[in-house]
């Protein structure tokens, strides 16, 4: 087993010669943070692992997204369909997901299927809550308005509802991108990919640089992705003031 | 400063907000006595509303004075000087977490005053405002109507018995049968209580029927003249104020009297065809009862219906006319 | 990484309580030091956002900080936080409760900030217009009607604060996740067990935190439409 108690057993360097920065440098000094090693490493694990680990979020909030819209839009014709769902999201949201991702890999293996699929529930959760929320918000009198004017149902949602809705959909995706971000480094832990990997790796290894550097990574990977996306929400949605609880 | 009214004296105040070229409020001069009520009137952005927050000072004043009771409101304490003034505002600004008492008990319980005395205010207050000291005292804003709330933002202000009371359109989101009922009970409260009162409005007919005096400011915060309401629509002071007032200012004139203000002409000669009205009809009305009817003119009858005098179309004509 | 997995059988769920039961020490043990620090980060969190959100929201100054400072903070991964900790702080406690306060605070900023900020400016006139202090305006006026959601945002916070304590196992910072990433030992019966007691801890939470939220609302404003919503653990859950 690994985790904390391999901590308690002190370095382990991989001893291949002479480590750059030399015998007093500040890899070999186990340093917290090394500039030789990000380096050194960027294309070999930090890259690779950044690219998998957008692969992830993407594939993630892809499928999470298309599912979880096909099942707000009968949410918003099928009302019996709310309770349920909100009763599964009230459910998966107190598992923690270091458990979750361990209680999948009996049924679903050690591989990315068990990262995607856990992945992907938390991102239905919060895409149907707020696909489902921004549908409701349209008011009434808009939609009596465009039924006066003689618009079919269909038409109702897709020139209507779905463009009002834009905003509080956008805002889910917002945070499902972070939170998928977040997730899947803790993916890791069962399956090598991501940046998660050197995280847990170098926690086993106990050697700093490694897991202070890629933690930075993942911050910056997630700071950048909620800038983007705030931005092509400003862009989408440029009637929506941006000020939104933030709860 | 409680009880007596006091007299409000605005010397030369001027207000331009920062990072504007133009006033707001511009060297305005007026005198309002003791226990009279003011109506500031005008178009929107005409500088109402700094006028009136010059007076308890949520606004500064940039140039100039104004004095209460002859102390500069800039020598008083902010906020003595604001608890001594009552403070109505269009939106009420009831707080929601207090119920009508607590509302009504806000500036007394500032002032440290003892709950026996708080309580005994509160209730004769509700009663003065029309409301039922015992069902309505212990609601929340929420479960009240507009008119109820305006009702309770007024005994707020009066709370601590302020001289002087600044109303900024107080009744303008009001619907116009209840917007009429608060101002019949404004005016009647305002006989008991007489205070020195600035009403701000931006309806001529409002200003008319409450105000003793009317100022009127137009654009760039220009006092345009400030007279009775008499005075005002007899003879305005210029094109603007003539067509502020509107160009009914006669009929509106004539609504301000009833027929036992003036003099009627004699009884005999009557008709019986005539229409028949009480001393209490104001012109305007009895003008209406003369065109409607296609008659020369109104009888005015006593209770007992004894005719008492009658009014024709050229004496109203006579009482608009430049002589009158 | 080579971890053995342990296969699931349909009474494992059972064997989960049987666990509980068989090492009760255990449990209590580690529910103790969870509880601890979750409520020394929650604690911390409190004394650092709730006076600051209130003052930058009392003088309506600093939405960069309050929103977007905080939005950014939210954004942060929480694994790779308490990673970059652990480097600077070293193993242990202060590490773990450190990441959650930088975590677990931004909501309640926010919250704090929003709901005072937010307070109806007529309110807040009509309040200077009686002649109200400042303080007497920020103690009578705004934080009565502030109260409902920054108890809101508390207790988002503390659900999240409670659910995110888990990955302190990863660097041993001690609490329900040392069972829950120790499959090895306690086998997937021990996994199941520590996450039905962070479940229940979250859930418990989140009722102490929303009946404190409907016990500070005050009464008039629970008879205004929507200003108090029903315990909806689903609507402000962030994922851990
Ligand atoms: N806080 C402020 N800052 C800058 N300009 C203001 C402010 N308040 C009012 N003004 C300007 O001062 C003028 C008078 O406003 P106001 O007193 O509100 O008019 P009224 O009450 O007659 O509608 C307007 O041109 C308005 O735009
Ligand atoms: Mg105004």
């Amino acid at each position: 087993m690994t985790g904390p108690s391999l901590l308690a057993t002190g370095p382990v360097i991989p001893n291949f010669g002479e480590p750059p920065g030399g015998k007093n440098g500040c890899i070999a000094q186990n340093g917290t943070f090394c500039w030789d090693w990000v380096s050194l490493h960027w294309s070999d694990i930090l890259q690779p692992r950044l690219v998998e680990h957008i692969q992830l979020t993407a594939i993630a909030v892809g499928i999470g997204f298309v599912i979880a819209f096909a099942a707000a839009l009968v949410a918003h014709r099928q009302r019996w369909f709310e309770p349920s769902f909100s009763v599964l999201a009230a459910f998966l949201y107190t598992i923690p997901s270091l458990a979750l991702f361990q209680l999948l890999v009996p049924f679903t293996g050690l591989g990315v299927l068990t990262i995607e699929i856990g992945l992907i529930g938390y991102t239905l959760l919060i895409l149907f809550r707020n696909t489902l929320e921004g549908l409701r918000g349209v008011p009434e009198d808009v939609l009596e308005a465009a039924r006066g004017m003689g618009l079919t149902r269909c038409q109702t949602l897709t020139r209507i509802e779905l463009p009002l809705a834009l905003p509080a959909i956008t805002a889910g995706l917002r945070i499902a991108v972070v939170t998928t971000i977040s997730l899947a480094t803790v993916g890791a832990y069962i399956t090598p990919l991501g940046l998660g990997q050197p995280i847990f790796y170098g926690l086993q290894t106990n050697f700093t640089t490694e897991f202070v550097a890629t933690g930075a990574l993942a911050v910056l990977l997630a700071i950048a992705a909620d800038l983007i996306i705030v931005l092509a929400q400003r862009l989408l949605t440029p009637w929506a003031h941006s000020r939104r609880l933030a709860t | 400063m409680s009880g007596e009214a006091a007299e409000i004296v605005f010397d030369h105040a001027t207000k331009r907000y920062a990072g504007r070229a133009d006033f707001a409020v511009d060297h305005l001069s007026l005198t309002i006595p003791a226990g009279e009520i003011c109506v500031l009137v005008g178009p929107s952005g005409g500088g109402k509303t700094t006028a009136m927050k010059m007076v308890n000072r949520l606004i500064d004043i940039t140039e100039g004075d104004i004095t209460i009771a002859g102390r500069s409101v800039r020598s008083l304490d902010v906020i003595e000087l604001r608890r001594g003034i009552g403070y109505v505002i269009q939106q009420i600004g009831l707080f929601p977490h207090m119920t009508v008492a607590g509302n009504v008990a806000t500036v007394p319980r500032l002032l440290g005053w003892d709950r026996a005395r708080i309580d005994a205010r509160v209730r004769e207050l509700l009663e003065l405002v029309c409301l039922d000291p015992d069902t309505d005292h212990s609601r929340y804003p929420a479960q009240l109507s507009g008119g109820q709330r305006q009702r309770v933002g007024l005994a707020r202000a009066m709370a601590a018995d302020p001289p002087v009371m600044l109303m900024d359109e107080p009744f303008g989101a009001i619907d116009p049968i209840t917007r009429e009922r608060l101002q019949d009970e404004f005016l009647r409260l305002h006989k008991e209580v007489r205070k020195t009162v600035i009403f701000v409005t931006h309806d001529i007919d409002e200003a008319i029927k409450i105000g003793d005096r009317i100022a009127i400011l137009r654009e760039g915060g220009r006092l345009a003249q400030y007279d009775t309401p008499e005075q005002i629509l007899a003879s305005p002071a210029d094109d603007f104020v003539a067509r502020f007032v509107g160009a009914d200012r006669g009929l509106k004139r004539l609504a301000l009297r009833t027929l036992a203000d003036v003099q009627l002409g004699a009884v005999n000669g009557t008709s019986p065809t005539d229409p028949r009205c009480t001393s209490s009809m104001t012109l305007r009305d009895a003008l209406s009862l003369m065109l409607t009817e296609g008659a020369k003119q109104v009888v005015a009858v006593d209770d007992a219906g004894r005719p008492v005098g009658t009014l024709s179309i050229e004496h109203v004509s006579d009482l608009l006319g430049p002589n009158a | 990484m080579t971890l053995a997995y342990d296969s699931f059988r349909p009474y494992t769920f059972v064997d989960a309580f049987k666990f509980m039961a068989d090492n009760a020490g255990l449990m209590w043990s580690k529910t103790t030091e969870h509880l601890i620090v979750s409520g020394e980060a929650i604690s911390i969190a409190l004394l650092i956002a709730i006076p600051l959100g209130v003052w930058l929201g009392h003088i309506h100054r600093g939405s960069f900080v309050a929103i977007t400072g905080s939005n950014i903070l939210r954004a942060l991964p929480s694994l790779a936080v308490i990673a970059i900790g652990l480097g600077y702080l070293g193993i242990g406690r202060t590490n773990v409760v450190f990441a959650l306060v930088v975590l677990g605070s931004p909501v309640i900023l926010t919250n704090a900030y929003v709901a005072v900020d937010g307070i109806d400016p007529d309110l807040i006139e009509a309040a200077r217009g009686m002649g109200m202090r400042p303080l007497e305006i920020l103690l009578k006026v705004e934080l009565p009607l502030a109260l409902p959601l920054i108890f809101a945002g508390i207790r988002t916070a503390a659900v999240f604060i409670v659910a995110t304590a888990t990955l302190g196992g990863v660097v041993g910072g001690g609490g329900l996740g040392d069972i829950i990433v120790n499959q090895a030992s306690y086998f997937l019966r021990g996994v199941i067990a520590g996450s039905i007691a962070v479940a229940a801890l979250s859930f418990a939470a989140d009722f102490v935190f929303w009946s404190l939220q409907r016990a500070v609302t005050p009464r008039g404003l629970r008879l205004q439409a929507r200003s108090f919503e029903p315990m909806s653990p689903a609507d402000d859950a962030i994922a851990v």
